[in-house]
C-alpha cells in the first residue's frame, strides 16, 4: 500500500485516496474548433509512461482535495507532490 | 527413524503433559512441544504422503522450511489442511490426521504412482491425454484432480474470528534471534518506536536450538535479560508468534500474529484467533535468519533423513532424539556442531560423512575430541531401509566430486542428518524489490542492493557467525533509530561471542551414487513436497527449458506449500549445471508473498458476516421493517421494494400499490436520493457546464430536470436541481450515483475550472424525503398543516416551498416521477419517521398506501421516464433516449463535443421505444433480446433488448421499454423476443403508456 | 516435431526420458524477417503459429525480452469463456473458445482445458437484469448460456453460500458450461513448440529497445541483440503496448495497471466450476493441482511493476469468505501481480497502427487469456492480408475517434 503525502493533510495510506490518472490534460478550450481525432486524443489517449508519471489523486476519504503526484510507475517511489495550479517539478 | 524422548533436557515443560491424536491414535507430548517434536518423540517416522508419488514423508526440518511434515488439523469447520507440523504448537486435545493417502497412511493406494513413476516424469500430462477430448474431459482430468491436492477443505464455516490493526513505528525488526534482539535493543534504548516480531513462541531464534554462550554465560540467560529490558521500554512493542508475510511499497510490512492457535479450540472461541498487523515503518531491519538446505542424493527423501540443524534442535530444544544412532552428511562445518550437540544429548554418531576432504575447524576438532568417526572425502551413495532409514552406504568421492570411488561400506543408523549449507531468508528483502547477488563462499544468494529503507543483518545477510549477527544487529538498530531522530547512531556494546574457525563449504549439488539420475531405480529429490527430482530438472533442461522460471513451472519445483525454501537453490544449481551456466547467471525465481501461507479468514479480518460492505438505511427504515417491507439492495442502501399484506404475493402487492397511487395517494421513502448543495456566485455557470440542458435561466424557487453526460457523451446521471437562492442550488442525483456525481463535480471544479467559485456539499443523509403521490396527495399535505399554500394552483409544478410541514422544518418540491400530482417533502433526517407516521395518520381515511421501489418503477415506466443504469448502460446518449429537448444547442457542456462524432450520428443506433406485448397478460422478461426475423434456431440478428418491463395495473396490460436499433422509425413494427420458454411478440410504440398529455401531474 | 502421445510417453519412459527433443530451438536472430512479433506471450506465439499455419508465412521471429509466457500469460487466473454482451465481443471470444476446444489436439500438447462451467453471480436486481440480458444475447448469438435461479446455483455449486441472510444474497447467475480454465504455461509452450516446428524463430532474452522508421514506414527493430529488419512489425506486448507504440511515435488509449492474483494451498477437489462475482468482487476456480486460483480488480494507479497493494488482496479475500464461508481456514500460498493494458471501453485493439508496417494487438485489460487463440488467429490474418478480418474489424484504433466503442463495462451503475 502506497504512502501518499497529501499536501493538505500529510502522509496517509493509499486507501484514503483515489487515483485520477494522468495529470495536466487540458480540456480543449473550444471543442468545436478541433477535429474528431483531436477530441479523441483529449478524451482517450494517454502517455502511460514507464518511469516518472505525473498523475492526480484525490484525498477522497480525507480533505477531498485534488492534487498532483509525480510517481515512478516502475518503483512506485513518489518523487514529488504538488498542489493543483503549482508548477510541476522537472524530471 | 525411531525417535524417542530423552529422559531430561529441552525447553519443554515435563510437568505439563498434553494428549493428542494422530490418525485417531492417542499420543502424549509436553507443553513446549511442536506437533513435529511430539510425533518424533513418539517414534512416528511417516507423517504424510508426497504430492505425486505418494512416497512416505517424515519430519525433515524444524521450522517454516520443512516441506514434508504436512498434516490436517482439527475437524469439520475447525479443520485446517496442510499445516506444517513443525509450526503447530502442541495443545491438549489436539487432533491431527495425515493427508494425501487412501485408505491409510500405511497402506496408500496412491503409492501405485511410485511404481509407475517412470511414466510420471515432469510434465508428463502435457504429452498425453490429448485425444480423444472426451476421455480427457470425463476420465483423465477427474482422476488427476482426485490424485492431486493435499489435505481437504473445511466442510463448515469457520468458527473463529480475526481482526486487523495498523501500526506506525520508527523501526520494525523482523526476527527475534540474536541479530534481531541486538537491533531492537540498540534502537529501543534510544526511545525510538520499535516493533520486534518473531514467529516463534519465545525470542532467541537459533539460540533456542543449540547451546551457546554469550560473555561466558548461557546465551538464553542473556536473551531473557534483553527481552525483559525491551519489555520495559515504553515505545517498544514485542510480538511473538508473529510472522512477517510480506514487505510492500513504502516500507509497509504485513504481519500475522497467531493469538489463539496454541489453545484448544474451545478455549479460543470468541477471541481473535489471528490478527493482521499492517506496519508502516521508517526503517525495516530484516533479521530473518537462514534455512538449511538438504543435499541431493539417491533416495534422499526417505523418512529418517533430516536436516542436521533440525536434528540438533529436536535434541537440545525439545529433548527428543530423532534416532539413537545417527549418521551426519555434510558439505560444511555447521553439521559438525549438530553432531556434537546430538552426541552430548546421548545419540551415537556413526560417522560424520563430509564431501570435503575434511575439516579442521573448531567444531570438527570438538567432534574429534568426542571420538566421533569422521569420514572426509566421502559421500552417502545409498540408503538402507524401506519406508525409513536403517543404514547408509558410504563411498569415496573423486576430486571432481562427480564420481564415487573406492569401496563401499555400510553404517547402521536410524537417522541421517544432512547439511548442504544455509540459504539466507531473503524473501522479504526480495519482496521489497531488493537485488540479490550469489555469494560463492556460502554458495547462496545474499542481499546486495536494497530498494527501500532497510537493513539485512546476521544470517539473513549471509553472515552466520554469532558475533557478526550481534554486531550487525546493534549497528543497524542504532543507525535506524538515528535516521528517525533518536540517539547518535552509536551501537551499544554486545556481549562477547566466540569466533570459531571454519573450513569453507564445498558445494556439490548432486552427490554421486550407486544409481544414476534418471535410471528409474532411485530418485534424487530436489523438491520433497512436489516430488521433483534431479532427473526432472535434467529433463526440463533437455527439453529446452532454460529459464529458471520455466523449469519451476514445468517441473513444479518450489511451488509447494513451502514455496521452495529448501529446494530452490538446489534446483537452480542443477539447472545451471545442465545448461552450462553459473548460478549467478541463472539467477533465482521471484520470491512472492506470503513468506508462509496465511488463512483467508485472517486476510478478510472482520470484513465478514455482513460486514463485507456497510449497510445504509433511511431514517424511516424501522417503519418499513415492521410493516411488511421486502427490501432490495441498491448500492449500499436497503430500499423497500414492496410491502406485503397478509396473503399477498409480490405481484398483487405491487398492483395494489400502483393502483393506490393512480387512484388515491401513495407514500414513498425517497430518502436515498443523492442530495448535493451547490453554493457560490458561479453555481449557475457550473451547472450549465455539467448538465446537458441550460440552468442559467432557472428562476429562484424553481426546479428543473437535468441530464449529465460523461465527456464521451454517454448518459451518466440525472436528477432534479432546484434554485433555492441567487447563488444557492440543490441537486438531486440517482441513489447509486450520489457519490459518483459529487466526485465528478468536485473533480471539475478543482482540476479544470479552478476559477469558478462554487462549492459542493453532500447532504444526502441530512434529509429524509417522503414523497406523496397521487390525485389525493394535496389532501394529505394539507392535512399536515403546511406553513404555505399547498394546492396545485398556488404551488406550481417544478417549484419548491420552504417552511414547515407537520410542524417540522421542511422543503417541499413539486416534482413527479409517477406522473401523478406529487410532493417530495424533505425534513431533517431525525424527523423523517415522525413525518412519515404523521402522513400515514392523516391519510388513513383516504387510502394512503406505502409503495416501494417496484411500484415506483412501474409507474415511472408507464410514463416513459428512464432509470439511469437500466435504460442506459454507459453506451447510451441523450439522443438515443429521445431527449433532444434536454440537449442544449446554445452552450457547451460536458460530453457535447462527443455527440457530434460520426459513430454517434448513426441512424441505426439503439433508441428508446415502448413495447406492447401482443398478449396483454404476458410480461416480457427484462433483459429479453429482440429480433426482427425469427429463425428456427440461433444465431439470430438482434436489434435491441428490453430494459424495463411490467404489468401496468391502471392501463390493465403489460408493457415495456426497450432500446431498439433505429427504434423510433420502427413504431408499429412487430418484434420477437425468443426466450428459452418460447417467443413473445410485441409491437413497437412510443415510450409513453399513460396520460401522454401530462394532465394528471396537477391532480 | 516429434509427436506426443501415450505411446511416446511409454516408449520414452523405457528409455528414461533421455530422447525427448527440445520443444523449440534457441536460434540467434537473423538480420531480417518478413514479420517480427514483439512479445513472446501466448498472444504473440499464437499469432506466429497462425501466420505459419493459416497463411504460410514462416519467415517470422517472435522476440521476447524475458522468457516465453513470462508476462500475463503466466500470471493470469486462466478463466476461459465467451459469454460477452455485445455481438462484436461475443463473436471474437466465441471464435476463440471454439479454437480452444480443438487446440490441444491441434498443437499436440495437452493444455489441460477444463470446461467446468463459469458461473457469474448476480447479487442485485440490476445484476439480474443485466445477467438475463447477457444470457439472452449469448443464446441468440449461438453461444451456450443459461440463467440459473438461486436454487439452481446451489445445486450446481454446492459450496457457495446461497443463504438469503448475507450482505448481498445471490439472486441468480449466468452459467456458460463450455467456459472453464486451462493450464496457462502450457498454452505458451504448446504454441511455441508448434510455431517452432513450422519454422518460426523464437528468440528469448531479446528486448526491443526501438522501432526504426524510414519514410513514415516501420522497417525494423533495435534490440538488445542487435538490429533486426522486418517488413512487418507486430506489437503483442500486453502491459507494455504504450511503451512499444511510443517507440514509433504512436499514442494509445491504454493505461497499464497492476492486476493481482493468488493461489491457495492445494486441497482435494472442492470447487467444481469457475465462480465470478462483480458485486462482491472476486473470481475463483480450482486448478488441476488443487489450488484455489483467485483474482479481483485492478489496482487504481498506473504501474509497470508487476505488483500491487496488499489491501486489494485483503478486499478480495473478504469477498471470497463472504461467498464461501468454508474457505476461511484455507490459506493463501502465493500471490503475484501482472501489468494489464486497460482500454477505456474494456475491449482490445487489434489492427494496424497509423505507421505503415506496424500492427498492434493489445488493450485486453484483465481478460486476454481467454482470447488467446482467437486473438492470434485474427491478428495473423490482419498481418498477412494487411487488413482486419471481419471479426476484429470493430476493434480498430479509430473507434476512439468515431465513438463506436464496444463498452464491456456493462451498465454504468445502479440508479433510483
Amino acid at each position: 500500500m502506497l504512502l501518499i503525502r497529501c499536501p493538505w493533510c500529510g502522509p496517509r495510506d493509499e486507501t484514503e485516496f483515489r487515483c485520477g490518472g494522468e495529470a495536466h490534460i487540458q480540456r480543449p478550450p473550444d471543442p468545436d474548433a478541433i477535429s474528431d481525432a483531436e477530441w479523441a486524443d483529449y478524451l482517450f489517449m494517454r502517455r502511460n509512461p514507464k518511469g516518472p508519471h505525473r498523475e492526480r489523486w484525490v484525498h477522497a476519504q480525507g480533505c477531498r482535495r485534488w492534487f498532483n503526484v509525480l510517481r515512478s510507475t516502475v518503483s512506485h517511489e513518489i518523487l514529488a507532490v504538488y498542489r493543483m495550479g503549482e508548477r510541476e517539478p522537472e524530471t | 527413524m525411531s525417535g524417542e524422548r530423552l529422559p531430561e533436557g529441552g525447553r519443554i515443560d515435563r510437568s505439563r503433559p498434553l494428549r493428542f491424536t494422530f490418525d485417531r491414535i492417542p499420543y502424549q507430548g509436553f507443553a513446549g512441544d511442536t506437533l513435529a517434536s511430539a510425533l518424533v518423540a513418539n517414534g512416528i517416522a511417516v507423517v504424510a504422503r508426497s504430492f505425486k508419488y505418494h512416497r512416505p514423508r517424515g519430519i525433515m526440518g524444524a521450522g517454516a522450511e520443512d516441506p514434508c511434515g504436512l498434516v490436517q488439523l482439527g475437524e469439520h469447520g475447525d479443520t485446517e489442511p496442510n499445516l506444517r507440523a513443525t509450526q503447530v504448537e502442541l495443545y491438549d486435545g489436539l487432533v491431527a490426521h495425515s493427508i494425501n493417502r487412501w485408505p491409510s497412511l500405511e497402506y496408500d493406494l496412491g503409492t501405485l504412482n511410485d511404481r509407475f513413476a517412470p511414466l510420471f516424469a515432469a510434465g508428463f500430462y502435457y504429452k498425453t491425454f490429448i485425444r480423444p477430448k472426451f476421455l480427457w474431459d470425463r476420465v483423465w482430468e477427474p482422476i488427476i484432480r482426485r490424485m492431486a491436492g493435499m489435505g481437504h477443505a473445511p466442510t463448515a464455516p469457520d468458527p473463529d474470528i480475526y481482526d486487523h490493526r495498523h501500526l506506525h513505528c520508527d523501526v520494525v525488526v523482523i526476527g527475534g534471534g540474536p541479530a534481531g534482539l541486538a537491533a531492537a535493543y540498540a534502537a529501543g534504548r534510544t526511545g525510538a518506536r520499535v516493533i520486534l516480531a518473531d514467529e516463534q513462541p519465545e525470542f532467541g531464534g537459533r539460540l533456542l536450538d543449540m547451546p551457546e554462550t554469550l560473555g561466558e554465560r548461557p546465551a538464553l540467560e542473556r536473551v531473557a535479560e534483553v527481552v525483559a529490558e525491551l519489555a520495559s521500554m515504553e515505545e517498544v512493542r514485542l510480538l511473538l508468534r508473529t510472522t512477517a508475510l510480506g514487505y510492500y511499497d513504502h516500507n509497509e510490512v504485513v504481519l500475522v500474529e497467531r493469538r489463539g492457535d496454541h489453545f484448544p479450540p474451545q478455549e479460543r472461541r470468541g477471541k481473535v484467533r489471528q490478527r493482521m498487523w499492517h506496519v508502516r515503518a521508517g526503517e525495516v531491519i530484516l533479521a530473518t535468519g537462514a534455512h538449511e538446505r538438504p543435499l541431493v542424493f539417491a533416495d534422499n527423501d526417505r523418512p529418517g533423513v533430516m536436516l542436521a540443524s533440525a536434528a540438533a534442535a529436536y535434541a537440545w530444544r525439545y529433548g527428543v532424539l530423532p534416532g539413537r544412532k545417527l549418521v551426519v552428511l555434510t558439505n560444511n562445518d555447521s553439521a559438525y556442531r549438530a553432531a556434537v550437540v546430538l552426541a552430548e544429548a546421548g545419540a551415537e554418531i556413526g560417522a560424520i560423512v563430509d564431501v570435503r576432504a575434511g575439516s579442521d575447524g573448531y567444531w570438527a576438532q570438538e567432534a574429534q575430541r568426542r571420538g566421533i568417526p569422521m569420514l572426509g572425502g566421502r559421500a552417502v551413495v545409498g540408503l538402507h531401509g524401506l519406508g525409513r532409514v536403517e543404514g547408509v552406504e558410504v563411498r569415496g568421492l573423486d576430486a571432481s566430486g562427480v564420481n564415487a570411488t573406492g569401496a563401499r561400506h555400510r553404517i547402521e543408523c536410524e537417522c541421517l542428518a544432512v547439511s548442504g549449507g544455509f540459504n539466507p531468508a531473503v524473501h522479504l528483502f526480495c519482496q521489497s524489490q531488493g537485488r540479490l547477488r550469489f555469494d560463492d563462499a556460502i554458495a547462496a544468494f545474499v542481499p546486495d542492493r536494497a530498494a527501500q529503507r532497510q537493513f539485512s543483518v546476521g544470517a539473513a545477510a549471509g553472515r552466520f557467525a554469532l558475533a557478526d549477527a550481534l554486531a550487525d544487529g546493534a549497528a543497524a538498530g542504532a543507525a535506524a533509530a538515528r535516521t528517525a531522530g533518536f540517539g547518535d547512531g552509536s551501537a551499544p556494546a554486545m556481549p562477547g561471542a566466540e569466533r570459531r574457525s571454519e573450513t569453507p563449504l564445498r558445494p556439490i549439488w548432486l552427490l554421486p551414487g550407486e544409481r544414476q539420475v534418471g535410471d528409474g531405480k532411485a530418485k534424487h529429490f530436489v523438491d520433497f513436497q512436489n516430488d521433483v527430482t534431479a532427473a526432472d530438472i535434467a529433463l526440463a533442461a533437455r527439453e529446452g527449458f532454460r529459464s529458471v522460471e520455466h523449469v519451476k513451472r514445468y517441473t513444479t519445483t518450489g511451488m509447494g506449500t513451502d514455496q521452495g525454501k529448501t529446494s530452490n537453490v538446489n534446483a537452480l544449481a542443477l539447472l545451471s549445471r545442465a545448461v552450462g551456466r553459473t548460478i549467478a547467471e541463472t539467477g533465482t525465481t521471484t520470491f512472492r508473498p506470503p513468506y508462509v501461507p496465511v488463512a483467508f479468514g485472517a486476510l478478510a479480518g472482520a470484513q465478514r458476516d455482513g460486514l463485507v460492505d456497510p449497510v445504509r438505511v433511511t431514517p424511516i427504515n424501522s417503519w418499513h421493517v415492521t410493516n411488511g417491507a421486502v427490501f432490495e439492495d441498491v448500492g449500499q442502501w436497503k430500499r423497500a421494494r414492496h410491502y406485503l399484506r397478509p396473503g399477498e404475493d409480490m405481484e398483487r402487492a405491487v398492483r395494489r400499490e400502483c393502483l393506490a397511487v393512480r387512484d388515491a395517494v401513495g407514500i414513498f421513502d425517497a430518502s436515498t436520493l443523492g442530495k448535493i448543495e451547490l453554493r457560490g456566485p458561479d453555481a449557475a455557470e457550473f451547472l450549465d457546464r455539467v448538465y446537458t440542458n441550460g440552468f442559467k435561466s432557472l428562476g429562484i424557487g424553481r426546479c428543473r430536470y437535468g441530464l449529465m453526460c460523461r465527456e464521451d457523451g454517454m448518459v451518466f446521471d440525472d436528477g432534479v436541481t432546484t434554485r433555492l437562492g441567487e447563488t444557492h442550488y440543490y441537486m438531486t442525483t440517482t441513489t447509486g450515483g450520489a457519490a459518483r456525481v459529487l466526485d465528478w463535480l468536485e473533480e471539475w471544479l478543482q482540476t479544470e475550472w479552478t476559477t469558478l467559485k462554487v462549492y459542493c456539499t453532500s447532504v444526502t443523509e441530512d434529509w429524509a424525503t417522503v414523497t406523496l403521490s397521487g390525485p389525493k396527495a394535496a389532501q394529505v399535505l394539507e392535512a399536515l398543516k403546511p406553513s404555505f399554500p399547498a394546492e396545485p394552483s398556488s404551488f406550481p409544478f417544478m417549484s419548491v416551498r420552504a417552511g414547515r410541514v407537520a410542524d417540522f422544518p421542511a422543503r417541499v418540491f413539486r416534482v413527479s416521477y409517477t406522473g401523478e400530482l406529487s410532493y417530495e417533502i424533505n425534513v431533517p433526517a431525525r424527523d423523517g419517521r415522525a413525518l412519515w407516521e404523521a402522513a400515514m395518520q392523516v391519510g388513513r381515511g383516504i387510502g394512503i398506501t406505502p409503495y416501494g421501489t417496484e411500484a415506483m418503477h412501474v409507474l415511472r415506466a408507464e410514463k416513459g421516464f428512464i432509470v439511469v443504469g437500466q435504460e442506459t448502460d454507459g453506451s447510451v446518449t441523450p439522443l438515443d433516449l429521445g431527449l433532444e429537448g434536454l440537449v442544449s444547442k446554445r452552450k457547451d457542456f460536458l460530453g457535447r463535443r462527443s455527440l457530434r462524432r460520426s459513430g454517434m450520428l448513426e441512424p441505426q443506433r439503439k433508441q428508446l421505444v415502448g413495447l406492447l406485448p401482443m398478449d396483454p397478460d404476458t410480461v416480457l422478461p427484462e433483459g429479453a433480446q429482440l429480433v426482427r426475423e425469427l429463425k428456427p434456431k440461433p444465431p439470430m440478428a438482434m436489434v435491441g433488448h428490453v430494459t424495463s418491463s411490467y404489468y401496468g395495473a391502471r392501463i390493465g396490460r403489460s408493457f415495456a421499454l426497450a432500446l431498439v436499433r433505429g427504434g423510433r422509425a420502427r413504431v408499429g413494427e412487430t418484434l420477437h423476443a425468443p426466450l428459452p420458454s418460447g417467443t413473445i411478440e410485441a409491437q413497437v410504440v412510443a415510450p409513453n403508456f399513460y396520460d401522454a398529455e401530462g394532465k394528471r401531474r396537477d391532480g | 516435431m516429434k509427436r506426443y502421445s501415450i505411446f511416446a510417453l511409454v516408449r520414452n519412459a523405457i528409455s528414461r526420458h533421455r530422447d525427448w527433443p527440445p520443444l523449440w530451438r534457441h536460434p540467434d536472430p537473423k538480420p531480417r524477417y518478413s514479420v517480427v512479433i514483439v512479445g513472446g506471450g501466448a498472444h504473440g506465439l499464437a499469432t506466429a503459429y497462425y501466420l505459419a499455419k493459416e497463411h504460410g508465412i514462416t519467415d517470422v521471429a517472435v522476440l521476447e525480452k524475458g522468457w516465453l509466457g513470462g508476462g500475463n500469460t503466466g500470471r493470469n487466473t486462466t478463466v476461459i469463456r465467451s459469454n460477452y454482451l455485445w455481438d462484436e465481443s461475443a463473436a471474437i471470444y466465441e471464435h476463440s473458445l471454439k479454437l480452444w476446444e480443438g487446440l490441444s489436439a491441434d498443437l499436440n500438447y495437452n493444455l489441460m482445458l477444463s470446461q467446468r462451467g463459469v458461473l457469474s453471480l448476480a447479487h442485485t436486481l440490476h445484476e439480474v437484469r443485466e445477467g438475463v440480458r447477457r444470457a439472452n444475447a449469448n443464446r441468440l448469438n449461438g453461444i451456450d448460456a443459461e440463467w440459473l435461479t438461486p436454487e439452481q446455483v446451489k445445486a450446481f455449486c454446492p459450496v457457495l453460500n446461497t443463504s438469503p441472510d448475507v450482505r448481498y444474497p445471490i439472486l441468480g447467475a449466468t452459467l456458460q458450461r463450455r467456459g472453464g480454465i486451462a493450464r496457462h504455461d502450457a498454452v505458451a509452450w504448446g504454441l511455441a513448440r508448434a510455431a517452432d516446428a513450422r519454422g518460426v524463430d523464437i528468440i528469448q532474452n531479446c528486448e526491443v529497445t526501438g522501432i526504426r522508421r524510414e519514410g513514415g514506414r516501420a522497417v525494423g527493430v533495435e534490440t538488445s541483440r542487435g538490429y533486426i529488419a522486418a517488413d512487418k512489425i507486430a506489437i503483442v506486448a500486453a502491459g507494455h503496448s504504450s511503451v512499444l507504440a511510443g517507440m514509433a511515435g504512436v499514442r494509445l488509449p491504454i493505461e497499464s495497471h497492476p492486476l493481482q492474483a493468488l493461489v491457495s494451498e492445494p486441497v482435494k477437489p472442492v470447487l467444481n466450476c469457475v465462480v465470478m462475482s462483480s458485486t462482491v468482487h472476486v473470481y475463483v476456480s480450482q486448478s488441476d493441482k488443487g489450488e484455489l486460483v483467485l483474482g479481483a480488480g485492478i489496482d487504481g494507479f498506473n504501474s509497470y511493476a508487476q505488483r500491487g497493494s496488499f489491501h486489494v488482496i485483503e478486499g478480495q479475500m473478504a469477498a471470497l469468505v463472504e461467498l464461501f464461508p468454508i474457505f476461511s481456514r484455507m490459506r493463501m500460498m502465493r500471490s503475484w501481480g501482472g501489468i494489464v493494458d486497460v482500454c477505456p471501453d474494456a475491449s482490445p485493439i487489434i489492427g494496424k497502427l497509423p505507421v505503415e508496417g506496424l500492427y498492434l494487438n493489445g488493450g485486453w485489460g484483465t481478460g486476454g487469456f481467454k482470447a488467446t487463440p482467437g486473438s492470434g488467429w485474427v491478428f495473423a490474418y490482419t498481418i498477412a492480408k494487411d487488413e482486419p478480418h471481419p471479426l476484429n474489424a470493430p476493434f480498430q484504433l479509430d473507434r476512439f475517434t468515431t465513438g463506436a466503442l464496444i463498452d464491456e463495462h456493462g451498465a454504468a451503475g445502479v440508479a433510483h
